[in-house]
């Protein structure tokens, strides 16, 4: 506590952060991207470990045998499927019913605020079916649930008899001390989202489903499987969930030691796990998959079918088959022992899966990087603000000479007016405001009066509300209090830079990917941007590094890293579908990416906006 | 309470509405009230633990209760108003007085305080109780802490007021509502003596008198309350199950304070003593504080209110809206706070942080306890910080009053106020 009362060494320390202060802030800046850009090197990161006693040191047999079967049912299912045109649900009934399970069907509508492009649906209509495997050995107060989409076209058919197959299996073994739900969704995250809300008596997002009528116990783990071939080269597993949250990470160890065990190739982010971490292109391999999983995680949009069952609190994993062409193929019936594999162990759970880490990035399958490592990252890039306003308080402080240990002080300086500063705060968070909502309220005026669809009329609507609100809030202050005083805009950037250090910090708790890559474009901007420094250059910066066009650069960065690169025209118009998803998110399932960027970092950022032009 | 095992997000939501305030819900009173009109004890349940007189008064009231918790808000907010006024005008005329008989040092001009940067503090300090989020949280969330707080904030008007039977019975009922006030009993009568110049003199019988009769009234009125309680319910049950709830914290509900985690982690033959070491906490500072501050009993009041709201059990967020409607009264200080960028920093931040990490740890199932009690730690130490800042500065302020703002050493260079 000396060095808070001791004045003399306070003043030592101040004058030694203020003097340092831009230098200090460049090199945190540089050492948080350091440390970023560090965390996929491989000996600093840890190799994976089951962390669960339950699941660790029992042996389990796998035995199941029958995946040609499995196939021959999902061809059934693909021929039915097709003369029903749609989801046959008739003939799951039935086959479900034959294998012995309880079965429910639950049919849902929802109405989407505007139509999906990408997907090509607008007013959906669907229905879900499940059967439950009743637990012979305990009281059937938990369940797990094993997933297959039934999705348009020629997908995902092999998923469907892959999962009526294992049914039929796990029917006729003992060893279930758990309900085992065998759920086909329709209209992919749509139809999951309302059997779960089913499931839980709940309706966050005002979803039109009809009540379940079968239930297992509460549900510990749950898998969602995509498989579309015969055979496949590896398995691909996905993690990232809604709002950017993982499940623990046993799941994925889970997983891993099933597929070392089994000989199956397995690869995250679609990346295969390399050995050669000492060489450049190694470094550069785990690097890739590591800042794929950064950007995935911070669109904040569920990456398969699991991701919604996060927010229930249960763990969750989409396991993908891949058929590449790779020499080596599995087939479906060691696909099938994986996953009977997997779920013998999940069934030994005697609690929820907590044990391993819920916070984490991986730059392989076999590595990952815990909260403790990666948080600091961000917090040199968080620093750096705190270190600004502590500079900004200094210099407030400071313009009657110091007044620094209360006894010097002058005249207490003519404070600025609070309307002064609460004017540019008010009227960029009504901008954000409009940004929020007017896109989708205003689709109906703009396709009446515009030559377009209704999905870019919202798109275009929200970029244009964007752009506008360039133009629109700055110096706003002026109509109240005449000139803009030196004092106004160091206090508004004060209020700026605590207000966006505490916002990235709580996004970077949630949303560690989202906080650091907005932290990475908005700190240098916030760090350095004042009324004094040249117009022109610091606002094509400022509009460089705002949150529209970093996220841009994220659609092209992601598209390089999957290696499926994109031209410019197409980027843009990737970028546009990217915000009509977001939107669509936001509505549909609750993700708060949209909302968090509208609400709060826009606003946020135009108050910087408001600083440069400060008169 | 929740019915529905399975229901997983609806029991996430009724705790997420726990967080808000924690202690002293209105649901809880629904169920108390609920309890009663069945003919059993309000206290047969083990939810259900405010005070005889509050249920017999929602008995009353509890089809209109968003207005009676809105106006126990504005009422709070009034209360503060007048009592900062009064007691604004009874310093500035102490301070005429001083500056006419010439006590205070010649550079000691700038510390003077004007009428006119002093004719908006009531009304900045009624804004700042009525407009504190926290303050706004606590009246959504319908917490009888509203309630609390208006009748302390009567206490401390009556007794600016001077009117000694009123301000007695209004702490009697404030200490029936939640014992701590009973700390505000040494302030309260040194503020008494002070507005009748009675000087605080063991020698003076008629310190004795006033001294007495006070402590007779507010017993008097204590004695009364308890005793209507047991004619109401015809049972002392409310006495375990309220103040003994308060004093031994069965509840490890996580709140903003710092008793649930300590106490989940303690093994359970050291519980006596370290409740005992905890609970001492909260009285223990009255003495000494009284005595430094005997001569600046309203800022006393200030003080033991922060403590209060720091160091109780179950502390809420509108008992920190209570004490922090005090500061813009102490708006003179400011010139010597040291740490309060840091503190306010860190505060707005933990407070950001709440439902954050409530949100992590309950919500999601992704972080722990561990890591909401590290920003509960922080909170409180800030506040403490906060707190001990504003009594350093105010003591600082009194010693410059005497002694002249630019200190010289003995050699004549400037010389500075280090606090060990």
């Amino acid at each position: 506590m000396g060095l808070l009362s001791d004045p003399n060494r306070r003043r030592a320390l101040t004058k030694l952060l203020t003097r340092l202060n831009a230098p200090i802030c460049v090199m945190c800046y540089l050492a948080g991207v350091a440390w970023f850009m560090g965390l996929a090197f491989e000996p600093f990161t840890l190799r994976t470990y089951m962390s669960e006693n339950a699941m660790g040191s029992t042996m389990v047999e796998e035995r199941f045998p029958a995946g040609e079967r499995a196939l021959a049912t999902g061809r059934e299912f693909a021929a039915h499927k097709k003369k029903v045109g749609g989801m046959p649900v008739d003939w799951l009934v039935k086959t479900m019913q034959s294998r012995g399970l309880e079965v429910f069907t639950q049919s849902f509508t929802r109405k989407l605020p505007f139509p999906d492009e990408n997907k090509e649906r607008y007013m959906v209509r669907g229905t879900n079916v499940y059967g439950i495997l009743r637990a012979p050995r305990a009281p059937r107060t938990e369940a797990l649930v094993l997933s297959a989409p039934c999705s348009e076209g020629n997908n995902n058919n092999q998923a469907v008899g892959l999962l009526l197959g294992l049914a039929q299996y796990f029917r006729s073994q003992i060893h279930w001390a758990k309900d085992i739900i065998f759920l086909v969704n329709e209209h992919d995250l749509i139809g999951m989202q309302a059997w779960l809300e089913g499931y839980h008596h709940t309706n966050t997002t005002g979803g039109d489903w009809s009540p379940l009528q079968g239930r297992g116990g509460s549900i510990q783990a749950a898998l969602s499987l995509e498989l579309s071939s015969d055979v496949i080269t590896s398995l691909d597993l996905v993690l990232e969930g809604l709002n950017g949250q993982l499940p623990n990470l046993d799941l994925a160890n889970l997983f891993y030691a099933f597929c070392q065990k089994i000989g199956v190739l397995c690869t995250i982010q679609g990346k295969l796990q390399r050995n050669d971490w000492d060489t450049t292109s190694g470094y550069s391999h785990a690097a890739q998959t590591m800042m794929l999983m950064v950007l995935k995680q911070a669109s904040g949009r569920p990456w398969g079918d699991h991701g919604l069952f996060l927010r229930y609190h249960i763990e969750a994993a989409s396991i993908r088959g891949i058929n590449s062409f790779r020499q080596y193929k599995t087939d479906t019936t060691t696909i099938g022992r994986l996953l009977e594999g997997m779920y013998r162990k999940l069934n030994n759970l005697l609690e929820r899966l907590h044990q391993s880490y819920f916070f984490y990035l991986m730059p392989s399958l076999s590595r990952f990087v815990s909260i403790g490592y990666y948080m600091p990252a961000f917090g040199l890039l968080a620093v750096i603000l705190l270190l600004r306003a502590l500079d900004l308080w200094v210099q407030l402080g400071a313009s009657p000479p110091g007044t620094e240990d209360g006894v010097a002080g002058g005249v207490q300086p003519s404070s600025p007016g609070v309307l002064s500063i609460l004017t540019p705060v008010v009227i960029s968070h009504m901008t954000g405001v409009a940004l929020y909502t007017l896109p989708i309220l205003s689709q109906e005026m703009a396709v009446q009066h515009f030559p377009v669809s209704e999905t870019e009329a919202v798109v275009l609507t929200a970029i244009a509300i964007y752009t506008a609100g360039l133009a629109l809030p700055h110096n706003t202050h002026r109509l109240l209090q005449g000139e803009g005083t030196e004092e106004g805009w160091r206090v508004l950037k004060l209020v700026a830079l605590l207000y966006l250090a505490v916002l990235l910090g709580c996004t970077a708790l949630i949303n560690f990917s989202l906080g650091f890559i907005l932290a990475l474009s908005l700190v240098p901007i916030a760090a350095f941007i004042t009324p004094h420094t040249p117009k022109a250059l610091s606002a094509a910066i400022m509009v460089l590094l705002s949150p529209g066009c970093t996220l841009l650069y994220c659609v092209f960065v992601f598209q390089e890293l999957q290696e499926t690169p994109v031209s410019l025209q197409d980027g843009w118009m990737l970028f546009l579908s990217v915000i009509s998803q977001g939107i669509l998110d936001h509505a549909l399932y609750g993700s708060l990416v949209y909302p968090l960027l509208a609400l709060l970092i826009y606003p946020c950022w135009l108050l910087l906006w408001n600083i440069l032009f400060w008169k | 309470m929740v019915e529905n095992n399975v229901d997983t997000t609806g029991y996430t939501l009724f705790w997420f509405h726990r967080l808000m305030i924690f202690y002293g819900l209105l649901f809880v009173v629904v169920e108390g009230l609920a309890l009663l009109d069945l003919g059993v004890s309000p206290y047969a349940g083990d939810v259900f633990h405010e005070t005889p007189l509050i249920i017999y008064f929602f008995h009353f009231v509890i089809d209109y209760a968003e207005i009676v918790f809105m106006m126990a808000d504005a009422l709070t907010a009034v209360a503060l108003y007048l009592a900062v006024k009064d007691y604004n005008k009874t310093v500035f005329r102490k301070q005429k007085y001083a500056l006419e008989a010439e006590r205070y040092p010649l550079d000691c001009l700038e510390l003077i305080r004007t009428p006119k940067e002093m004719y908006y503090i009531p009304l900045k300090v009624a804004m700042f109780y009525l407009l504190n989020p926290f303050t706004i949280l606590s009246c959504v969330a319908k917490s009888t802490c509203g309630l609390n707080n208006a009748v302390i904030a009567l206490f401390i008007l009556c007794t600016v007021k001077g009117s000694s039977l009123m301000s007695a019975i209004f702490l009697a009922l404030a200490t029936y509502q939640s014992i701590y006030p009973l700390t505000l009993f040494a302030p309260a009568l040194l503020y008494l003596l002070q507005r009748l110049y009675i000087p605080v003199n063991w020698q003076r019988s008629s310190f004795w008198l006033f001294t007495t009769q006070y402590t007779f009234m507010y017993l008097g009125s204590l004695c009364v309350m308890v005793c209507l309680s047991f004619f109401l319910l015809s049972s002392w049950d409310f006495l375990s199950s309220v103040y003994g709830f308060i004093l031994s914290v069965p509840d490890l509900t996580p709140n903003i304070g710092l008793f649930w985690y300590f106490f989940a982690e303690m093994f359970e033959h050291f519980r006596l003593f370290f409740i005992c070491v905890f609970q001492i906490n909260v009285f223990f500072y009255t003495i000494p504080l009284s005595i430094k501050l005997k001569e600046h009993p309203i800022f006393l009041i200030f003080m033991q209110i922060a403590i209060i709201s720091i160091f109780k059990s179950y502390p809420t967020v509108g008992d920190i809206a209570l004490y922090m409607a005090f500061l813009p009264a102490w708006n003179h200080l400011y010139r010597f706070l040291r740490n309060i960028f840091l503190v306010s920093v860190v505060l707005l931040a933990c407070s950001a942080l709440f439902p954050v990490l409530w949100h992590l740890w309950i919500y999601a199932g992704s972080a722990n306890s561990n890591f909401y009690y590290a920003i509960t730690l922080l909170f409180n130490v800030a506040q403490i910080l906060l707190v001990s800042d504003y009594f350093y500065a105010y003591l600082r302020r009194e010693h410059h009053l005497t002694h002249g703002l630019y200190l010289k050493r003995k050699d004549g260079s400037e010389a500075t106020l280090v606090l060990k």
